[in-house]
């Protein structure tokens, strides 16, 4: 029997709102690494706006930037007072040109879509998340939620790889994570410097230390395919099913609602059935060249 | 050696070994420590040993000109060295401790003989350290890989 996706939420933005952007104001940018390459808006809707549903971990919302375009950026954090911290790559024209807008410019927002990581499904069971490079951001809701509700989970175990130490995101984070007895992060560096003392490696090797009771964890991995692809034979050495590792996979996603088909993977539409995939669901596109 | 062989029995490296492969491999162990700073292994230098890393980091590096640069460490649960298994038994890399130490050493030259004299416990002993390589291999491919310098998810275009 072919695996089951997973299901949207129910209180997701479809189909009211879900083509027209709303107003939502940049209260505050803040620069992740230090070339500024990565940022986080820090997003409120503008007086007048219903945000509606507020995004689930993993969710993503479309930011348009007028008369430039919309892209697809993953939540990486709610704050307290209903604000949404969304963190970028400027990697593409769009992004480049995000990179520029500074608090109190507006930009317009429809979301959020997608589905969530399941973080019910691992609730009384141990938690894995695998996280490269930017994948720690739209990961990053799931440690809150965890740390939250930490009762609720076995071990939580963080595995986070980077290309340097320069290009860690999230650093006073991962310094107040790191200092909790209570959640297991381990994080490594593709290539050290001569002042780094943490770890060097692929964050696969991270999986490979275990920690972790294989026969009742729930996987959550974030990254380049390539990496979600040797994190999950990792898990799955480790002895976890492939049915309890979950992948967040990204595509060209423009209409966000399974309408015009540019990120559609197989049978599957990433902005609709994903971002977050059973892992099963993707194991076959992992394996085709170019797909 | 009964501690020893409790050590062994409790590390997934070694979990799917037969009993008496176990005990062989406990008869050539010994708990070794180690102050943080300490070569383990030196490029090109004979080696005879192999170690489960239980606490602490190791870092592996190579030495150029300019100095070293470590290229992985190990932590908890890792294995250091395979350079014994086949000649000419020199190490490819340094090997130093980053942090205190705490290991089982395993006296390889003495495994080795065991190797072959049995041939099971020799292709056993083979079988895991081949799969150690493979899984080394891998992760040096993807680290040359760069990949982080391409994207990943959740940066828009």
């Amino acid at each position: 029997m072919a695996p089951e996706t997973l299901q949207p939420r129910a209180d997701s933005a479809l189909p009211e709102q879900a083509m027209a952007p709303q107003p939502w104001r940049i209260h505050s940018v803040r620069p992740d690494v230090a070339s500024n390459e990565v940022f986080s808006w820090t997003l409120y809707p503008e007086p007048g706006v219903e945000p509606g549903a507020m995004p689930a971990p993993g969710q993503f919302n479309m930011l348009y930037l007028f008369g430039v375009g919309e892209v697809p950026i993953s939540v990486s954090a709610i704050t307290a007072d209903g604000g949404i911290v969304h963190t970028t790559r400027a990697v593409g024209s769009v992004t480049r040109a995000m990179q520029e807008l500074r608090p109190g410019a507006v930009v317009g927002l429809r979301g959020p879509f997608g589905t969530a990581w399941p973080l019910e499904q691992a609730r009384g069971r141990d938690l894995v998340l695998v996280a490269g490079g930017i994948g720690l951001a739209p990961l990053r809701p799931v440690i809150h939620a965890a740390l939250e509700r930490r009762a609720d989970f076995g071990r939580v175990v963080v595995c986070y790889g980077a290309r340097s130490p320069g290009d860690m995101i999230f650093r006073d984070e991962l310094d107040a994570w790191a200092a909790r007895g209570d959640l297991d992060l381990r994080v490594t560096v593709d290539r050290g410097t001569a002042a780094w003392r943490g770890d060097v490696g692929v964050v696969t090797q991270l999986i490979d230390r275990g920690g972790f009771d294989r026969r009742n964890t729930v996987a959550m991995v974030c990254g380049p395919e390539v990496m979600m692809r040797f994190a999950a034979s990792s898990l799955e050495r480790r002895g976890l099913k492939p049915e309890d590792i979950y992948v967040s996979m990204e595509r060209n996603m423009r209409c966000a609602v399974g309408f015009c088909g540019h990120c559609q993977i197989g049978a599957q539409f990433v902005c609709r059935d994903g971002p977050v995939f059973p892992y099963p669901v993707m194991e076959p596109a992992f394996r085709i060249r170019e797909l | 050696m009964n501690e020893l062989l409790a050590i062994i029995e409790q590390e997934p490296f070694f979990e799917d070994m037969a009993p008496e492969h176990r005990r062989l491999l406990a008869a050539c162990a010994a708990k070794r420590s180690y102050t943080a700073g300490t070569r383990l292994m030196r490029d090109h230098e004979p080696t005879e040993t192999f170690w489960l890393l239980r606490e602490g980091q190791v870092a592996l590096e190579s030495p150029l000109r300019e100095g070293r640069v470590a290229f992985q460490t190990l932590g908890p649960g890792d294995i250091l060295g395979w350079s014994w298994l086949l000649p000419p038994y020199r190490a490819s890399y340094d090997a130093r401790a980053v942090t205190d130490i705490h290991t089982l050493h395993f006296d390889a030259g003495v495994l080795r003989e065991r190797m072959e004299a049995d041939p099971a416990f020799g292709y056993v002993l083979m079988k895991h350290f081949a799969a150690l390589i493979v899984q080394r291999l891998q992760a040096a491919r993807l680290q040359a890989l760069d990949i982080y310098s391409h994207g990943g998810p959740g940066h828009g275009t």
